[in-house]
């Protein structure tokens, strides 16, 4: 009987899974907007088909709002497709978006590698290709236009700077602790990297302790609390988003500290509820990394439309944020 | 002396205590205030309460694991549910005109709840009546709950200001943390149904043979059903925890991979993989390892590049000491003859003769 039962298990183990990949594939196919047929043969009007990574945080929503608000507005007509984390969905949509003939293709990519094939096929269509918010690692740089992101080394350089100039009346050593982003992620190393630049330039300023709390507020509050234990005198926090800093706001509270005051906290990204924290200052500062890229996308996509040249990276549109540039800020936020 | 030495190292619980004695005994020297406690805004405050406190979800979790683990099964789809039942909790909340009202907290407890229970009877029902395997079957739902999980937060986090909530994760109690008594209720209560009744045997003996079990007139398949369902439900409230710990839900991270610091728990307890006989006292020392070695690598500062490899090296380390045969090689070894049997206990998959 026993024998039988596990015979027969395999079998049913790949049905399950069929079952399951079935699901995810029709649920990516009911996904993609197909919108209109034809595309931009023939008309004036610029067609832009735009694959998103997904909806996984309030930034990317942020950001996919932006791009659709800022598409109506341009008068470009646009056909989207959420890839929900999946390389393979984009691909998919991307080669739908060349099977149709858009005017341009925008994208940004789920992971770094793996894009070759078919942005070659792209090119060979004759559809240029824009990347948003993430890079390719391909080493032919003829296969895109341009990519259209933040500099997150220059966010955690704005974030050092800030913290050098406050920090000049300050005697003796300033100790600051780090909340570090995914391991290995592009932002984290490359906030991690402009900060520690910055603060390079005044010997007082010291990281004496530097983890990853994952990008999470639960991640942040928890490596926070160790680091409240094992270091008495912290003066500063630098997380490397708005959430691991919200996180770590509790910690410090529970600790018998006051954030923003016993402890500085600098961090990265300006979504609400980090806008309001800094707002109530309980933050010090926040260099924004702003997924409102919409419509810069749009006017580079009608350049690129008309012929015209552009460069090969081009940096979003990105401010900082005191406490009180926070409050006048506060109102108008839409992510 | 030596006799009984021997016999405490032959406990099954031995190894896992040893090694979290080790663990706190090597903090301590590189910190030696790691194990202080002090009394700050009338709690307690300090290291080992964080530990206690944090490892409340993953206990909680792990009681259901062990329970799914001794039918033979696996529940992969805990982590997606601590997610939704958070999810649902936290936007109720959010909803509410009062977010403070004990009615609105306790109904939206109530629903995450029904709605955990559901979803753990879609577990129960693929198992033990569709038959499929456990690890696909909860597969599924591991996989779609994170997306179930952002519909319910739209994508977004959903921050709540609501202090009965947060009380679950935060509050405290005899100056203790509530967590930490949930868990221990929690713990009690399933080895109360489990050791003072004669459910735990029957659990244990549908681990051990399902098909044997139900000819001997245990209905199987109803057994397997139950321990999806109280898997279901313990994965819950881990849910409420995490996310009042942070008055805020996030359908990506709540819960993230706890589904296998879970099952390492019940493997470091000494319950088999394979089914059988269960030790829930072994999943709680074994989730207090697992919380106490991530706060190691915090306060040790251990960089993240090589925390994972530490943290791998510690659970091989611990993996290996549990089991008898490497004891047994390295024993034999050191003393250069054959071990004597009594120190080479065979624990892997019992017969159960109930």
């Amino acid at each position: 009987m026993r024998n039988m039962r596990m015979s027969l298990a395999p079998r049913r183990a790949v049905a399950a899974l069929a079952a399951v990949l079935l699901a995810g594939g029709m649920a990516a196919c009911g996904n993609s907007d197909t919108g209109t047929d034809g595309g931009g043969a023939g008309d004036d009007k610029i067609v832009m088909g735009f694959s998103q990574v997904g909806a996984e945080s309030g930034w990317r929503t942020a950001n996919t709002n932006s791009i659709k608000e800022a598409a109506a507005e341009a008068g470009i007509e646009l056909k989207f497709d959420d890839a929900q984390q999946k390389q393979e969905n984009q691909i998919k949509a991307i080669r739908n978006y060349i099977q149709q003939k858009v005017d341009v293709i925008a994208f940004s990519p789920v992971v770094e590698s793996g894009w070759d094939t078919v942005l070659k096929e792209a090119k060979d269509a004759g559809i240029p290709v824009i990347l948003t918010d993430r890079a390719v690692d391909s080493a032919d740089k003829s296969l895109y236009k341009t990519f259209l992101g933040s500099d997150f080394v220059k966010e955690g350089r704005l974030s050092g700077e800030w913290l050098v100039e406050n920090s000049k009346d300050a005697t003796g050593d300033v100790n600051i602790v780090e909340l570090q982003g995914t391991t290995g992620s592009a932002p984290a190393n490359d906030r991690k990297k402009g900060f520690a630049e910055a603060i390079a330039a005044d010997p007082k300023l010291k990281v004496i302790a530097s983890q990853s709390g994952d990008f999470t507020r639960a991640g942040g509050k928890q490596v926070m609390e160790q680091f409240l234990k094992a270091h008495p005198k912290i003066d500063v926090l630098f997380a490397h988003n708005d959430d691991m800093g919200l996180g770590a706001l509790e910690a410090i509270t529970a600790a018998g500290k006051e954030p923003g005051k016993d402890i500085t906290i600098i961090t990265i990204d300006a979504v609400k509820d980090g806008m309001q924290a800094l707002a109530d200052g309980k933050f010090n500062f926040i260099a924004e990394c702003s997924p409102l890229l919409g419509p810069q996308l749009m006017d580079l996509a009608k350049k690129i439309h008309a012929g015209e040249e552009v460069p090969p990276r081009i940096e979003t549109e990105e401010t900082t944020f005191t406490q009180e540039q926070a409050k006048e800020a506060l109102p108008n936020r839409k992510y | 002396m030596n006799e009984r030495l021997r016999s405490m190292a032959s406990h099954r619980l031995f190894w896992p205590v040893a090694v979290l004695v080790v663990m706190l005994a090597v903090n301590t020297i590189y910190r030696p205030g790691f194990l202080a406690v002090e009394v700050n805004n009338g709690h307690l405050y300090g290291t080992p309460i964080d530990i206690l406190r944090l490892s409340a979800p993953l206990i909680l979790v792990g009681l259901g694991m062990t329970l799914v683990i001794s039918t033979g099964g696996i529940d992969l789809s805990v982590g997606s549910i601590c997610a939704i039942s958070g999810a649902i909790a936290c936007l109720h909340i959010s909803q509410a005109p009062d977010q403070n009202s004990l009615v609105t907290v306790f109904t939206a407890l109530a629903m995450a709840l029904g709605a955990a229970l559901v979803l753990g009877a879609w577990n129960g029902v693929l198992v033990s009546v569709i038959g499929i395997q456990p690890i696909i079957a909860t597969l599924i739902l591991m996989v779609a709950g994170r997306g179930l999980a952002q519909l319910v937060t739209e994508g977004q986090i959903i921050t709540i200001n609501s202090g009965p909530y947060r009380a679950l994760g935060l509050g405290h109690l005899l100056t203790l943390p509530l967590a930490i008594f949930i868990a221990l209720g929690a713990a009690l209560l399933i080895a109360a149904l489990t050791r003072r009744t004669a459910l735990g045997m029957i659990i244990e003996s549908v681990g051990g043979n399902r098909e044997a079990s139900r000819l001997a007139g245990i209905r199987s398949a109803r057994m397997v059903f139950l321990v999806y369902v109280v898997s279901a439900a313990c994965a819950a409230v881990a849910g409420f925890m995490m996310t009042a710990n942070v008055s805020s839900a996030d359908g990506n991270n709540a819960g993230l991979w706890v589904e296998l610091d879970a099952i390492l728990a019940v493997v470091i307890g000494g319950t088999s993989l394979a089914g059988g006989r269960f030790y829930l006292s072994g999943t709680i020392l074994g989730a207090l390892i697992i919380q106490t070695l991530t706060t190691t690598v915090y306060a040790m500062n251990i960089s993240p590049q090589t925390a994972l490899l530490f943290k791998a090296v510690v659970v091989i380390a611990v993996c290996l000491i549990q089991a008898p045969e490497f004891r047994a090689k390295l024993g034999r070894r050191r003393r250069g003859g054959p071990p004597s049997p009594s120190s080479a206990p065979q624990p892997q998959k019992e017969e159960v003769t109930a």
